[in-house]
């Protein structure tokens, strides 16, 4: 293993996004205050998703998840496709870096800041609502996972990525439905049949679920399952993008 | 102690192109050596293929005996490539993106005192801390080189290093070329400009159309075109050439006439002859050696035909 190549890479692509820190973690977390300005205006009072807690409540950690992925995915996509289209590409290509090595600096870089946009909307929240934590480590483990399922799906995105529309579309059409439909704002069951049973099929579904469970100590999934599909998610999707590196996909011809 | 660069029996088949066709030579360690051929020779596959940017179809290439596929940690530690496209990471400064680079490799703060020596002796200190996209293209140039030998390879590889560069830095940059080799570095150079690469190279290969030509030393290289020149001096520019020497001619203009004779099949005393009968007068003559350019052409066209 070349580890200090690897901590080189790691530590580039976190210092490319805390360079430019107001777009990559300030914006974040104001466009979900935005999402909970609303909602809960609109909603609280209205809406009791599980008893005794407040819709407020149960919106607020699926909002912090969904910025955690989001931006995980964000993270890898833009500076990888960057790099390929200015074709600096190149001056990673060069250097003695393996697949391994290649996607855990993407990786590790996307859920640092998956984790930077989680703890601010977190802080940011606790203004507007009161938010005890049920258990630190599920809520670590599960935003670990699902950024770093987003970070290589967004490494994965970008390799595969042509053109700026080609990574806006993985984004708009892949990940903003799966977001959205993945019971953020809602629980599962109050969704008509057909898209309940289809819900069920969203990987993006457990990572909501079991990230509240951490907060909330409630879910509609047992914990444990929704912590093995999560993390089988992450070993299908990791085993797709180190394959891609290996075989050098749209980088190496 | 093996060849700096060994390629055996390379092939790359692209979708319709089949762009190197069994290309196979070394080049000994401590070497200048020019890689030339014409556009789409296949120089830059064989490059990238060196790099492991691209992957061969068949056969293998060694650099510094270490396989570009099997053993590539060390092969790409033994290879610096200076690229031909100016690109840069918008990100950062001059100093910053060498420290980066050179970490890709492994290398940590031991080896700051080597960047600072390169920022030095490419005249980058100065725009050290400055940001790449608000430098020169000149100084990107620079800053390419550096990156390249950043982890002080043993082959240092120039794809067109003085493609659109001034005459200063062009200069600065052969001065610098030189002195890497004088150190023992073994350096590659694709170039277009012949006779640069004629006054730096000890040895040349020569791809025309993914084949290898012409893989020689200088002076063996330029003994293989059969033709010398003779150059004449015109008392009257207006002349008429008698058809005798017709196709001897190499140029006429500005009263200057280069007739190209073959080295065994012509006489000098009867080109002689031939002029003093078409009563053309010159005041002065000498003959000329081939250059590069001369061969470079002669095998490169020649096989078109």
């Amino acid at each position: 293993m070349n580890w200090y190549g690897l901590y080189t890479l790691f530590s580039k692509e976190v210092w490319r996004f805390l360079k430019v820190a107001t777009q990559t973690i300030l914006a974040p977390v104001i466009t979900v205050l935005l999402y909970l300005l609303i909602f809960v205006s609109v909603l609280e009072g209205h809406v009791e998703v599980y008893q005794g807690i407040s819709y407020s409540t149960f919106l607020v950690p699926g909002l912090i998840m969904m910025s955690i992925i989001q931006n995980a995915f964000a993270n890898s996509s833009s500076s990888f496709f960057q790099s390929k289209m200015t074709g600096s590409l190149v001056f990673l290509l060069l250097p003695p870096l393996s697949s391994l090595e290649f996607y855990l600096a993407y990786t590790g870089a996307s859920v640092l800041r998956g984790l930077l946009v989680g703890i601010g909307v977190w802080i940011a929240a606790l203004f507007f609502v009161s938010l005890p934590i049920y258990n630190f480590w599920i809520l670590l483990s599960f935003s670990i996972l699902g950024s770093a399922l987003l970070g290589s799906l967004g490494l994965i995105a970008s390799i595969y990525a042509e053109r700026w529309d080609h990574v806006s579309a993985f984004q708009n059409f892949l990940i903003l439905p799966l977001t959205f439909l993945s019971g953020v704002f809602y629980k599962l069951e109050s969704l008509p049949e057909f898209w309940e049973a289809a819900s069920y099929y969203n990987p993006f579904f457990y990572m909501i679920d079991g990230f509240r469970y951490g907060f909330l100590g409630v879910s509609e999934i047992n914990i444990s399952l929704s912590l093995l599909i999560v993390s089988g998610f992450l070993v299908i999707v990791s085993a797709i993008c180190l394959w891609i590196l290996h075989i050098g996909y749209k980088i190496r011809y | 102690m093996p060849p700096a660069i060994k390629i055996s029996q390379l092939h790359k088949h692209y979708k319709t192109l089949h762009a190197l066709r069994g290309v196979d030579f070394e080049v000994p360690t401590g070497c200048f050596f020019g890689l030339l051929g014409p556009n789409g020779a296949g120089k830059s596959t064989l490059i990238n293929i060196m790099a492991g940017l691209v992957h061969a179809t068949h056969g293998n290439v060694r650099i510094m005996g270490y396989d570009v596929r099997q053993q590539w940690r060390q092969a790409r530690q033994s290879l610096g490539i200076v690229p031909q496209e100016l690109v840069i990471d918008p990100f950062f400064s001059v100093r910053q993106l060498l420290r980066l680079q050179s970490g890709y490799f492994g290398l940590g703060a031991e080896n700051n005192p080597w960047i600072e020596q390169l920022l030095d002796s490419l005249n980058l200190s100065e725009k050290a801390d400055t940001n790449l996209q608000r430098l020169s293209g000149g100084m990107k140039r620079r800053v390419l080189i550096a990156q390249a030998l950043v982890h002080k390879p043993p082959v240092i590889v120039l794809d067109e290093p003085t493609a659109g560069v001034d005459v200063e830095l062009r200069q600065a940059l052969w001065a610098f070329t030189k002195h890497l080799h004088k150190n023992g570095h073994t350096i590659v150079l694709t170039t277009h400009y012949l006779e640069e690469a004629e006054n730096l190279c000890e040895q040349f290969a020569i791809l025309n159309q993914g084949e290898l030509v012409a893989l020689d030393s200088k002076s063996a290289i330029l003994a293989r075109y059969p033709y010398r020149f003779l150059r004449l001096t015109l008392t009257n520019p207006n002349v008429n050439l008698p058809t005798t020497l017709q196709a001897n001619v190499q140029s006429i203009q500005n009263g200057e006439l280069v007739l190209r004779f073959h080295r065994k099949n012509d006489q000098i005393a009867s080109i002689l002859d031939k002029l003093r009968i078409a009563k053309i007068h010159f005041s002065d003559l000498r003959t000329e050696e081939p250059s590069l350019e001369d061969v470079f052409l002669n095998l490169t066209t020649a096989k078109k035909a």
